[in-house]
């Protein structure tokens, strides 16, 4: 079976593509599946560093484009989950290294054995960003409920209906329960309702991210962690089941939410 | 193993904090000097090649690393030699 390509986009810096798709690539190989997790950010590789990979790196996607190298020596095994490799980016070129027609060609190369290849794209609507969207079968963009990040998911969208690429899928990353619940931040409902696209993960916002991050080792790899379980999720998602959404709002525990209550009363007397 | 000796001297596991300034600082020096781990892994691997032909060594014990100052980078081998009679006591 070919492979399906996805492409993780946001047109903002700094919302999580990274993360998201060393996390789904985690959570899908951990499904079984055979996945590539492509870093197209060339000239500012983070995808290794991200997946703890950083070390195993001789080759990187511009050999391979160059013909430095054949395919299988540019791949990194991730030693601790059969079926996961990272195609890294190099370091030291530029974007104009790597052609959409470049990507297309990796990536037809990388379908025939495996599942899923995930592009971890690089920021902004130029070049590097057009790259990405060449071989993409479905795009995934990644945004913050905060003003900035979803206007710049809505400036990704026009884009891609102006190239009339099917609908993308929504990820709503680093969402804090708490401050939703106090009207202190965008709900998902309020993304969806403003960018009119599909949703198909929230992730909140979580230390164990950072931590394991610092580790190199993704949280979806860390069972009891709730950012790990929302990145899972988006994984079976992928595979066409029905997952229904976590809701975050409740998952204050019943004493700390006794203790607001308390602590609220008490300043109102 | 260096695990339990660690435990017994009282080392604690480090943070997170630690490892990830372990990380980046390697991971820099590679990137500032666009010599990348796996490639100095492929020079250790061809350089105990060619020593073995005429010498005997530690191929466990070999050691290659890339090291940078401001005005000087250096690539530094430490290999460890097999020399006859300490062979002959510890084999």
């Amino acid at each position: 079976m070919a492979a399906q390509v996805i492409t993780i986009t946001s047109g903002k810096g700094g919302v999580g593509k990274t993360t998201v798709t060393a996390n789904i690539g985690v959570a899908l190989a951990a499904l079984g599946k055979r996945v590539v997790c492509l870093d197209a950010d060339i000239g500012l590789r983070n995808l290794d560093v991200v997946m703890g990979l950083e070390n195993r790196i001789v080759y990187d996607i511009v050999d391979v484009v160059e013909g430095r190298c054949k395919m299988r020596q540019a791949l990194i095994k991730d030693k601790r989950l059969s079926g996961l490799y990272l195609l890294p980016a190099a370091q030291t070129r530029d974007k104009s290294a790597v052609k959409p027609a470049d990507l297309v060609r990796v990536c037809d190369q990388l379908r025939a054995d495996h599942d899923f290849v995930l592009i971890d794209s690089a920021a902004g609507i130029e070049e590097g960003f057009r790259m990405a969207m060449a071989p993409a079968d479905l795009i995934l963009i990644v945004t913050n409920p905060e003003v900035s990040a979803v206007r710049d998911a809505d400036r990704i969208i026009g884009l891609l209906e102006a190239a009339e690429k099917d609908p993308a899928k929504l990820i709503v990353n680093r969402l804090k329960p708490e401050m939703v619940s106090r009207g202190d931040m965008l709900d998902t409902g309020d993304v969806l309702e403003i960018l009119a696209v599909d949703l198909i993960g929230i992730v909140p916002e979580d230390e164990s991210v950072l931590i394991s991050t610092n580790r190199g080792r993704p949280v979806a790899m860390d069972e009891k962690s709730l950012a790990g379980q929302a990145f899972r999720n988006i994984a079976r998602r992928l595979l066409g089941e029905d997952v229904p959404f976590q809701t975050f709002r409740g998952q204050t525990n019943i004493f700390e939410r006794f203790l607001r209550m308390v602590r609220s009363n008490g300043r109102q007397t | 193993m260096s695990g339990l000796f660690n435990f017994l001297r009282g080392h604690q596991e480090p943070t997170s904090r630690d490892v990830a300034k372990q990380r980046l600082q390697l991971v820099l020096v590679h990137d500032r000097a666009n010599i990348s781990p796996g490639l100095l892994e492929m020079l250790k691997d061809e350089i105990i090649a060619v020593i073995s032909k005429h010498l005997e060594i530690d191929r466990q014990g070999v050691q290659i690393t890339f090291t940078q100052s401001r005005n000087e980078s250096r690539l530094v081998a430490n290999i460890p030699l097999l020399d006859g009679r300490r062979r002959k006591t510890s084999g």
